[in-house]
């Protein structure tokens, strides 16, 4: 077989993949409507008191019957899932009760700053996990090896709002290099400059709340990819020491890196929202608090399943990098 | 134990690299990665489960007794010492609202703690359930079990429980409820790869050839024998389980204001460390941090103790 027909069917393997992977994500986007869906059933929480806010006190009952008729509350749980569902299936995600804005929107102002923050943050984490982690390797048991080690370990004990808050306390007041938190200065626009600024720390505190386990998982990696045979041959070849670590060992020790990636996003999420609500950031993760705080159930269920497309997302393209880079990886997963 | 390799063979002496020229290097130069050797590594695991054991008693005996010597709750307010920095009378300094910060944070120590404890036992008991019956039953029952296993990890555990949270709002149970619900689920690949695992083993034949019923074989025989691992992922999500209560708490989304955890306090203390009160969050991230720390370093211990073919399976 020649080349060619190898990796036309390595790409057509691959589509099977992706194509296999959208079809077990359908039942789980499902599974996770209907168990959101099931939450907000059940909650005590009644969505007439939020529309009236302290003045159902002094609302009239008519009034009130009527504004439940409106919302659609006074049909059974089936007619209102399939409303809600069918609303999803169509491209209406609902309205945001808290932002009164329809929920759509309230994504599309949002989701951009988010991306841009994440990926900030990404970016971040991977750099300082390739440097430090093959550093750490390279000189294994040297003092760096020993700092990068405990401190990976250290950090992986301290949530990212604490690390937040300690930047925010040592970089933005006291020594008032950076902004506190928000997206610009008060009262000024959103150019390139000030939101560059605005996202340094909040990135930073991101990428380094990601980095501890990325850090140690290269170092590790490295560390197996070091002893294996290939490796040995090269050094026997003679040659010099940062061809064998850098073309030889690190290649192979990165493959598990992408994987590793990509299961993080969960992690990566839970990170933005903390990060994106100490920042004052105005991003999805932030409003997911927001809406929680203002129990905005239309708000909340698109988030979560924004959220899980983005863990489905980011598995798929781990799995598909890693069959696109190694060639001996199976792609029926 | 003698070790016959001799010490020199692995340090990082880079001074005794003598470069001969021409790009030729001599043959006892340092080579990246060399590894560390077995023994210290095994000491210096040994010293982490040790060191984080006496932490977490340092961390208990303070949670248990300093808020029962002094308030019970952490609720006595000075108002003549608002937003104090560090001084004799107060040594960690006071918060926003006069509460001596010393007294909170460790009244918020022994409340997390309390929490993720019970946290951690609720998704271990939901878990260890889920687990053993799918590996116990098998069959459809199991592929439906794992199917939503795999659903609640495609959901990041942090927004599922606030989705929890939001709905059942300010009650210690929402907060339980919400952890366990997103963390049984490692618990029950554990448990049911352990049940997977022993259902081969000849002393299950032998129970079931002697005439026990399913449900005996299942609390006689299968139950006993994963209660090890149970017991260890326990351990293993308590540190799980505080990260989670902090992160809510924090948010606001947590327990109620009247029970201080360290996530609360921190929360509160946003607005005062903006005002440049940086020792607002100093003791309470100090606590939640070794707090972490020695109950991972306590649990990693335990689980290399009982199990040292499964580090990696098990790590959370």
């Amino acid at each position: 077989m020649s080349a060619g027909t190898a990796s036309r069917g390595r790409g057509r393997a691959v589509l099977g993949l992706v194509g296999r992977r959208l079809a077990l994500a359908v039942p789980v986007f499902g599974l996770v409507s209907v168990g959101v869906f099931a939450l907000g059933a059940i909650s005590p929480f009644d969505p007439v008191y939020q529309y009236y806010g302290s003045r159902i006190f002094t609302a009239d009952e008519a009034d009130v019957a009527r504004v439940r008729a409106e919302l659609g509350l006074d049909d059974g749980l089936l007619a209102q899932f399939g409303r809600w569902a069918g609303g999803l299936l169509s491209g209406d995600l609902g309205t945001s009760r808290s932002l009164r804005q329809p929920v759509a929107q309230v994504l599309a102002e949002r989701l951009p700053w988010t991306l841009l923050l994440v990926c900030a943050g990404l970016a971040v984490a991977v750099l300082l996990a390739l440097v430090f982690g093959v550093w750490a390797a390279w000189r294994q048991g040297g003092w760096l090896d020993r700092v990068v080690t405990a401190v990976g370990h250290g950090l992986e004990g301290v949530p990212p709002f604490v690390l937040a808050l300690g930047a925010i306390a040592v970089f933005a007041l006291g020594l008032r290099w950076l902004p506190v938190a928000g997206l610009t200065d008060a009262g000024a626009a959103a150019s390139p400059g000030q939101v560059a600024r605005h996202l340094v720390l909040p990135a930073l505190v991101l990428g380094v709340s990601q980095s501890p386990w990325l850090v140690l998982h290269v170092r590790q990696s490295l560390l197996t990819a070091l002893a294996e045979d290939h490796v040995t041959g090269a050094r026997a070849r003679g040659l010099a020491e940062h061809v064998v670590v850098l073309r030889h060992a690190l290649p192979t020790a990165l493959l598990p890196f992408v994987t590793v990636l990509g299961a993080r996003v969960p992690e990566l999420v839970t990170g933005a929202v903390l990060v994106e609500e100490v920042f004052s950031w105005p991003g999805v993760a932030a409003a997911v608090v927001r809406a929680a705080l203002a129990v905005d159930f239309p708000l909340l269920a698109a988030l979560t399943l924004l959220a899980t497309a983005a863990v489905l997302l980011g598995s798929l393209l781990a799995d598909v990098a890693t069959a696109l880079l190694d060639p001996r990886v199976a792609t029926d997963g | 134990m003698a070790d016959p390799v001799p010490e020199t063979t692995d340090t990082d002496n880079t001074d005794t690299d003598t470069d001969i020229g021409g790009g030729w290097h001599s043959a006892a130069r340092r080579r990246a990665g060399t590894p560390r050797r077995a023994a210290a590594a095994a000491g210096r695991a040994r010293l982490r489960g040790g060191v984080s054991l006496v932490l977490l008693g340092l961390l208990a005996l303070v949670a248990l007794l300093v808020p029962w010597l002094g308030d019970a709750a952490g609720q006595q307010v000075d108002y003549a010492a608002v937003l104090r920095p560090p001084s004799p009378a107060h040594p960690f300094g006071t918060d926003g609202s006069g509460h001596d910060l010393f007294v909170r944070a460790s009244a918020g120590l022994r409340v997390s703690l309390l929490v993720a404890t019970a946290c951690a036992l609720a998704s271990t008991v939901l878990g260890a359930a889920v687990g053993a019956l799918a590996g116990a039953v098998g069959g459809w029952l199991d592929r439906l079990l794992m199917r939503l296993v795999d659903t609640v990890n495609a959901v990041p555990h942090l927004l599922l429980g606030i989705v929890i949270v939001a709905l059942f709002r300010g009650s210690l149970g929402a907060v339980v409820v919400s952890i366990a619900a997103t963390h049984w689920t490692t618990v029950a690949r554990i448990v049911r790869a352990e049940v997977l695992s022993l259902r081969s083993r000849p002393f299950l034949d032998a129970a079931i050839s002697g005439g026990s019923s399913r449900a005996r074989v299942l609390r006689r025989h299968l139950l006993p024998a994963v209660v090890p691992q149970a017991a260890l992922s326990a351990v293993l999500l308590l540190p799980h389980a505080v990260w989670h209560e902090t992160a809510l708490s924090f948010l606001g989304l947590g327990l109620p204001p009247h029970l201080p955890s360290l996530g609360n306090i921190l929360g509160e203390s946003r607005r005062a460390v903006l005002l440049g009160a940086w020792w607002v969050v100093a003791l309470p991230s100090a606590l939640l941090v070794l707090a972490t720390l020695a109950t991972s370093g306590l649990a990693a211990g335990w689980r290399d103790r009982l199990v040292p073919r499964r580090r990696s399976e098990l790590a959370l």
